[in-house]
Formats: C-alpha cells, structure tokens, sequence
C-alpha cells in the first residue's frame, strides 16, 4: 500500500484504507448496480440526504435512478435469516445535488450496515468501526454520539404539541437554547421538563463531563445505561474520541436509539453520519435490526495538500541527444524522484532543471 | 487551521457593538480599533483573531468553516438557513420582520398576492403557512417604492422603527417574527476549540442576562 502514496489522493487512500478495515472486521463487499427502480426512493423520499434524484426510462419503460442513496438498496435487497447478522461494506458513488451550486455531483461514499439480530456488541463493533475510520482519515477526530430514546422521552414528558416537538428537535439540532425556552414557555412546559431539555442542548463533551448532568434530568435509566455501556467499553478499548452531543438527530421517523456523527479538523462539517435505523427497517416490511454509518469521502479534497511541485525534475534534450540517450537519463533520474522530458522549457513548477549532458555527466 | 479562534464579525455600527461585547467578556484586541482599513485584526495573546465582512455574508464563513465563531441577524439565519449552532441570542440589533403596505391597502384574498422583498425564503415561508398564494418580486435594495409604484401589493422587509415605511406613506400590517443579532458557531469549530467557545459563550451571556 505504502508504495502508492505519492499518486493517491486523500479519499483514495482514505477508501482503501476503510475498505481494509472493514474487511479485517469480517464485513463483506456489498456491490450493487448503478440504477435502482425510482420508486424505491419516492417511497422513502424524507430517507434521502436531498430528494431530487436523476432519473430515466430504461429500455422496457421503467422509470430508473441513478442511486442517491445506498442504505436502502441494501435494505431492499437483503432477507430477514432470524437469528443472524448480516455484515457488508461498501464504496460507492452516489448522485446528489450539491448545497452550493444547485447542481447534480458525484458523491463518493464508503460505509457499513450490520442487519438482523443487532446486539449491544454489534453496536458496539459499528461505533468503533466509525471511531477507528476517522482515525484513519485523520489525526484528530471526534465521534459524537447521541441516543434517540432519551431526547425523545424529554420531548415526551414535557408535553408538547406535536409541531412544539417538531420545532424543539430543530432547535436541538441547532444547539439553539434561547428559541427552545421560549416554545417551552409559550406551550407552557413544566420547570422540570424545561430544566431536562436545556440539559440536552448545552451538554456536550467527555462522557465523563456529561453523565452526571444527564442523570439529574429524571428519565428512565435504560438508555443512558447503554449509552455510558458502550462508551465505557469504547474507552477500555483504546477509543477516546467520544464526546456525548444531542444535538445529533437524525430523522426520528426512520431512526431510534443510538445515532452519531463524525467530524474531523479541517472539514467544516460532519464527514460521517450513521445509526440505528429499525424504523426504515419496518417501513420496507424488514423485521430485523439495523446499524450502519457512511463516510462521504467527497470532502476529504479538502484536506489535500497544495502541491508545491508538479514534477522534480524537467530534463531537456535537444537534436544532438538520441533517444537512447534520453531514455538512460531519464531512467538515471526517476531513481530520485519524477521526471518529465522534453525538448522545450516545460510551463510546469519543478524542483531542478538538468539537460541530458548535465545528467550523463552526474551519472 | 490552527489554534486562534477566528470570529467573524458584521462590518458597521452593528459590529462595533458586538465587538463591545467580546472586549468585555475579556476577549480585546486592541489593534481593531485602530483607523485603518486593515480588514483582519489579531490578539495572540488571547487566542483571538477578528476579521470584518458584509452582514449578510458573517454565515457563509462560520457555515464553511473560515470562521469558527461569528454574529448575524436572525434574519440572515433564516433566509438562507446555513448548517450551524446557534448559541445565542445577543439581544442587539433588534428589528422585526414584518409584512408593510399602503395605509389604504386592503386585502382580496382572491388574488394572487404581489410580495416584493429582498428575503424571499422567509416571505415564502410565511405565506405558505397561511395557505396563500404570492407572487414573488426579489429586489434588492429600495423595496418601499415597490407598492408606491404599483409593482408589488405588500413588501416582507425588516422594521426598526418604522420611520422610513412612515416618510413612504407605508405601515406595518404583520410581524413575522422578531430579528435580533445571533452568535453562531461552525459546527467541527464548536468541537475543536470548544474549551474557548465556551468560555466566549459565558463571557457574552452574562451580558445579555444583564440587558434584559
């Protein structure tokens, strides 16, 4: 692998990295072809990052897409075996419209889903695939995790309207403290509920520093039990990039429980996202389970480097030169690093500049 | 990136307010207030680095990560709705949204109504929740001759005092929703330096707890 590093750019290395380590976690490639019937995503449109997708009529006059998403191909083509897990990776381009330009883009993707019987380990085993993934992308790196059951029994206590619900989860996504205390006033929310979801919103950190505050809020002890479980058994394992952030929420309508997002410096948002998602299971009739993450290795261009050479070494030859001559210094020279012939002064940035004599001389 | 926390702040009277702010939540730089035209102002010392952009552009650079911190109207927020936190709300720069028209307007709720404005999101928005159909006119700039002129039945603009819509023979018949000046974080900033936006946070808290 090491010998590619000067010609791989970050999300190749990136891809084929998280490919190894997916693979050396027994999870399996998942290939899938590039459409997929257009009816699949106009069902579950509020699943999709953006819901416009590229479509168009195949030869027997189905309406066909080009994927826009890849969680719910593996769902769809996937069969409930009771009992069992079912492990699979995969990378993937996927079409979407992009925020800035309004414009359909290429999206490469990597990820995992964990289907059937999902236990505590199996969650377990996806968040520190998403912690150890990050790593590998960058040296510094955060895993937010959040968990869907306790953000909603707060919601649920307090009583609120269902647009008041709505409107909160918003605002907790937003990290907004000032907009949520004030629909807690207007719909009249109890001091106590109030109290509990303003915990929510301006908690965030170690799980050291959260779980305390967490514990006053009075709800029920299981989620958070399973929460501070499994950061627990992340940090006896060496994992300590986890910080506990409620203001990860995903769609409540497709996913439960555990959720999370991870970030790395110099990217300005979230490069991965993932979680429980048994909700969307029981919207396309799957009884089992799931977990899954996606890394969106589109972003990662921006952790490249500015190149501050195109080339090492530009050799010029002219018309006293044979090729054969050329062609051993050339090849005296790749020893030391890239090299690119010609007989005019190349409009390229390099580091020497030698001709054929100079390089025969210093062979 | 690197360590300095970079806080974007809105060039004008608003600004230098905000920057009030921060200076007494112990966070100076004495170099801003210099009279120069130098854009970009640092306090290593403190870890701060401040730059002055346009208003309406304070969100793109928190949202793209130029600026970890940054101030911008709730109503820059709720136009083009940009991925951030939104930590607090600074209690400045009050105004509100509001829907104007002639002192002689009346309503026929059987036409299409001609909305002129500058925030076309929030106007939309409005009158989407109100189950009414509109006619949007983007403008720019100078949106009070727009009914004057017969271009447009109402226009969706901030309000301060509402002198301008009075000279202009205009009046409010709707609010939207209250504008205030709001700080906002980028979101993978807000992790990494979160130490020193807290403490940030708490410095300019205190302050808006004691101006209400």
């Amino acid at each position: 692998m090491n010998l590619y590093q000067n010609v791989l750019r970050s999300d190749e290395k990136a891809a084929f990295g998280l490919r190894e380590l997916y693979r050396s976690y027994g999870y399996l490639p998942f290939k899938m072809s590039k459409f997929e019937e257009y009816d699949l995503y106009v069902r579950n449109k509020d699943f999709l990052v953006s819901d416009n997708v590229i479509t168009f009529t195949d030869t027997n006059g189905r309406l066909m897409a080009l994927k826009p998403d890849v969680t719910l191909s593996i769902i769809k083509n996937g069969k409930d075996l009771p009992g069992t897990v079912e492990k699979v990776y995969y990378n993937e381009n996927v079409y979407r419209i992009s925020k800035g330009t309004r414009a359909y883009k290429e999206i490469m993707q990597a990820g995992l889903e964990c289907i059937g019987e999902v236990d505590d380990y199996q969650i377990l085993e996806v968040l520190t695939l998403a912690a150890k993934s990050l790593e590998q992308i960058s040296d510094e790196s955060l895993l937010d995790l959040s968990h869907l059951g306790i953000v909603s029994e707060v919601l649920e206590n307090a009583g609120l309207s269902d647009e008041g619900k709505k409107e909160i989860l918003n605002l907790l996504g937003e990290k907004n403290l000032h907009g949520a205390m004030e629909i807690c006033k207007n719909e009249g929310v109890c001091e106590a509920s109030a109290r509990a979801i303003k915990t929510l919103i301006t908690t965030y950190g170690t799980p050291e520093e959260v779980f305390p505050a967490l514990k006053e809020i009075g709800i029920s002890e299981e989620p958070i039990a399973q929460l501070e479980a499994l950061v627990g058994a992340m940090k006896s394992n060496g994992i300590d990039s986890v910080r506990i952030d409620f203001s990860v929420i995903n769609d409540m309508r497709y996913y439960n429980g555990i959720v999370f997002r991870g970030f790395v410096k110099g990217i300005p948002t979230g490069i991965l996202s993932g979680g429980q998602y048994d909700k969307m299971m029981k919207k396309l009739s799957r009884k089992s389970h799931a977990i899954g993450f996606a890394v969106y290795l589109d972003l990662l261009e921006r952790l490249e480097d500015t190149k501050e050479y195109d080339v090492d070494t530009v050799l010029l030859y002219d018309e006293t030169d044979t090729p054969e001559e050329i062609a051993a210094a050339v090849k005296a020279l790749s020893a030391q690093g890239s090299v690119t012939a010609h007989r005019n002064k190349p409009n390229l940035k390099y580091k020497k500049l030698v001709t054929v004599k100079e390089a025969k001389n210093l062979g | 990136m690197d360590k300095m926390l970079n806080i974007a702040l809105p060039k004008g009277r608003l600004g230098e307010k905000v920057y009030a702010m921060f200076e007494a939540a112990g966070f100076e730089c004495p170099s801003i207030k210099e009279n120069n035209r130098k854009l970009i102002f640092e306090n290593p010392e403190k870890g701060v680095r401040y730059f002055w952009v346009k208003p309406s552009d304070v969100a793109i650079y928190v949202e793209r990560g130029a600026a970890d911190l940054g101030v911008a109207g709730k109503d820059i927020l709720l136009e083009y709705r940009p991925e951030v936190y939104e930590l607090l709300d600074l209690n400045i720069g009050k105004c509100r949204m509001a829907v104007a028209a002639k002192s002689d307007f009346r309503d026929n709720p059987n036409r299409t109504l001609k909305v002129a404005t500058k925030f076309t999101n929030i106007a939309l928005n409005h009158y989407t929740s109100l189950g009414r159909d509109i006619d949007i006119i983007h403008l720019n700039g100078s949106i009070e001759i727009a009914p004057i002129l017969g271009l447009s039945d109402v226009i969706v603009d901030i309000v301060e005092t509402g002198t301008t819509l009075k000279e202009n023979k205009l009046e409010v018949i709707d609010t939207i929703v209250p504008i205030s000046a709001r700080l906002i974080a980028n979101k993978t900033g807000f992790k990494f330096k979160n130490e020193m936006i807290q403490a940030v946070m708490n410095g300019l808290a205190a302050q808006t707890e004691e101006s209400k």
